[in-house]
């Protein structure tokens, strides 16, 4: 009895100790990336030798980061307002309505969650070479949306459930379209739910490398792009510049993160998307 | 004309009695976009492949299957994705079953998220510095006195596998912990009543509950694991012991050009991915299934 309790403080400290590791770790290696791209010269210390802002001038001008970041929020913009567009007409549908074949339609738009970017990213680009869609921002756009839609159609469907189907009943009776349906009561009463939906799809899309990486041409590349052909070329960058381009884009996705956790609880997402891979 | 009318009428009616109507057609422009571009490419890349540039319609696989090099990178990746997935889940579950209670749950899932958000690239490029010969890790392990002089932990196995660890452990730990807080707490605290031991508690109530949950996570961790890229280009070594499948696939493509060969090598990805996911979820049906919770679930 008494060994037992023992053995269980013990575990309990063991999984604390793990956690704590983890984390000290994880904060460790982004605190790296911060100090290393504010550093100057950075050889067998703790520290860098000074501080200074200059690698983030020269990251300015070397990868040319104003166009960059214009392309990566251009691109991120439209996925998200598409997937908004495309996607949540058809979570309501399939949260709201019981039709032949539905489960077929649901797998439908698990796949893309469930195959791996990179192997389906391979074919993709192919196809859009044909088209003379790849390494253009379209194509890149197209290639971010095919996880995109169903990301946001698995997301909106908990929300749309949330409302009470007397509220859209009670508009029917007043006369109201599917349109005015949508424009006056589902649009303002799913309000947090979109805005959660699309502040983590432009999070996805900011740190989506592969589909990026296979679809994009010079001009189209985001800034996850850009970072690794830097980090791939390294030698011919200083290495403090690439962290400098590191953190602006940590920074470019954290302040979407944080504002998407406000409405959102990370665990009801997957909680959820898990529930629907299920079934 | 009243009896067209009244045809067209009660089709419409018959239709919405079967859930088909103007609502459901909502569905779809989603669905018509994801045929065309996820299942049309994927059929199209399937047939590309049995298409090459020389030989005959079996030429591409034959040369991966042939070609040492090629074939190795089945072996190499999932020789990381494997123990990657399987130690994810074995520290998942118990943290989860720690935290679950927690208070400041919410600040700790939002920790652990930060990993998946800061992407492969960004995880790399911290690991890099991290985990060098004169980063933090290895400077605090010589100042303790665990070892003598720096060891080696990046451009080889080990930082492709930390790394993944790093973007795959809050993945694996979010769907595990969401699975376990889904358990009625009640079922638990029954068998406490009866006397029942934490450990024996987590032995008969909550795996057995969880595991067919367990067996989905493991497959999506899987997945995840086994089309790791960027990193073992930037962390490993990416014409050696880390060369991944993934990275054959996009060599084939961007360097030389042959999407036939491209898409052969994707299609056999896709295929030992569906033959591990298939496994899994087979023995998964051993399992109980049900609802996790009592009554309202």
């Amino acid at each position: 009895m008494t060994l037992d309790s023992i053995l269980e403080k013990l575990w309990k400290t063991l999984i604390w100790a793990f956690m704590t590791f983890f984390v000290i770790n994880v904060i460790a290696m982004i605190a790296v990336v911060v100090v290393n791209s504010f550093g100057t010269r950075w050889l067998g210390t703790w520290l860098p030798a000074a501080f200074t802002l200059r690698w983030y001038l020269s990251a300015w001008r070397e990868f040319q980061l104003s166009d960059v970041l214009l392309v990566t929020f251009q691109i991120a913009g439209a996925v998200v307002v598409l997937s908004a567009l495309i996607g949540v007409p058809a979570a309501y549908a399939l949260a709201r309505r019981n039709f032949p074949g539905k489960s077929l339609v649901m797998l439908l738009f698990l796949l893309p969650l469930l195959v791996p970017p990179i192997t389906f990213g391979v074919p993709l680009a192919t196809v859009l070479y044909r088209y003379g869609l790849a390494g253009t921002m379209n194509g890149v756009i197209l290639a971010n949306l095919v996880p995109t839609i169903p990301f946001t159609i698995i997301l909106m469907m908990p929300f749309v459930e949330q409302i009470d189907s007397r509220v859209e009943a009670a508009a029917r009776v007043f006369g109201a379209s599917t349109w005015r349906l949508f424009v006056h009561v589902l649009v303002p009463l799913l309000a947090p739910g979109i805005l959660a939906a699309s502040l983590l799809a432009m999070v996805r899309t900011v740190s989506m490398f592969e589909l990026t990486f296979l679809t994009a041409g010079p001009s189209s590349q985001t800034l996850v792009v850009a970072l690794y052909y830097s980090v791939f070329a390294a030698g011919v960058r200083a290495g403090q510049s690439i962290d400098a381009m590191a953190v602006i884009y940590m920074m470019s996705t954290l302040i979407w993160l944080v504002v998407a956790l406000r409405f959102v609880n990370p665990t009801q997402i997957v909680g959820r998307a898990k529930k629907a891979r299920t079934t | 004309m009243a009896d067209t009318s009244q045809s067209t009428l009660s089709l419409r009616h018959r239709l919405a009695e079967r859930g088909i109507d103007g609502v459901t057609l909502l569905v779809l422009p989603a669905s018509l976009f994801i045929v065309l571009l996820f299942v049309y490419p994927f059929a199209y890349g399937f047939l590309l492949s049995f298409t090459p540039a020389s030989g005959d319609w079996l030429e591409n696989y034959r040369r991966f299957f042939d070609d040492p090099y090629m074939y190795r990178t089945i072996w190499l990746t999932l020789r990381l994705a494997i123990p990657v997935t399987l130690l994810n889940i074995a520290i998942s579950v118990p943290v989860a079953m720690q935290v679950r209670h927690l208070r400041r749950q919410r600040l700790l899932t939002t920790i652990l998220v930060l990993p998946i958000t800061l992407g492969t690239v960004l995880v790399a490029e911290g690991l890099l510095n991290y985990l060098g010969p004169q980063g933090w890790l290895n400077r605090a392990m010589i100042l303790f006195g665990f070892i003598d002089k720096p060891i080696r932990l990046v451009h080889n196995y080990w930082g492709v596998f930390i790394s993944l660890v790093i973007t795959g452990f809050p993945f694996t730990f979010l769907l595990t912990l969401s699975m376990i807080s889904g358990i009625d707490p009640v079922l638990e605290q029954a068998a406490a009543t009866l006397g029942a031991r934490a450990r024996h508690r987590f032995q008969k109530i909550v795996l057995p509950l969880i595991l067919p949950g367990l067996a989905v996570t493991f497959c999506l961790a899987f997945v995840d694991a086994f089309s790791v890229f960027p990193s073992a280009v930037m962390l490993g070594a990416p014409a050696g012991e880390t060369r991944v499948i993934s990275l054959a696939a996009s060599q084939a493509a961007f360097e030389q050009y042959d999407y036939s060969y491209a898409s052969a090598i994707a299609m056999i990805m896709a295929a030992v991915q569906l033959c591990f996911v298939g496994v899994v979820l087979a023995l998964r049906g051993l399992f109980y299934k049900g609802p996790l919770g009592g009554g309202k679930g």
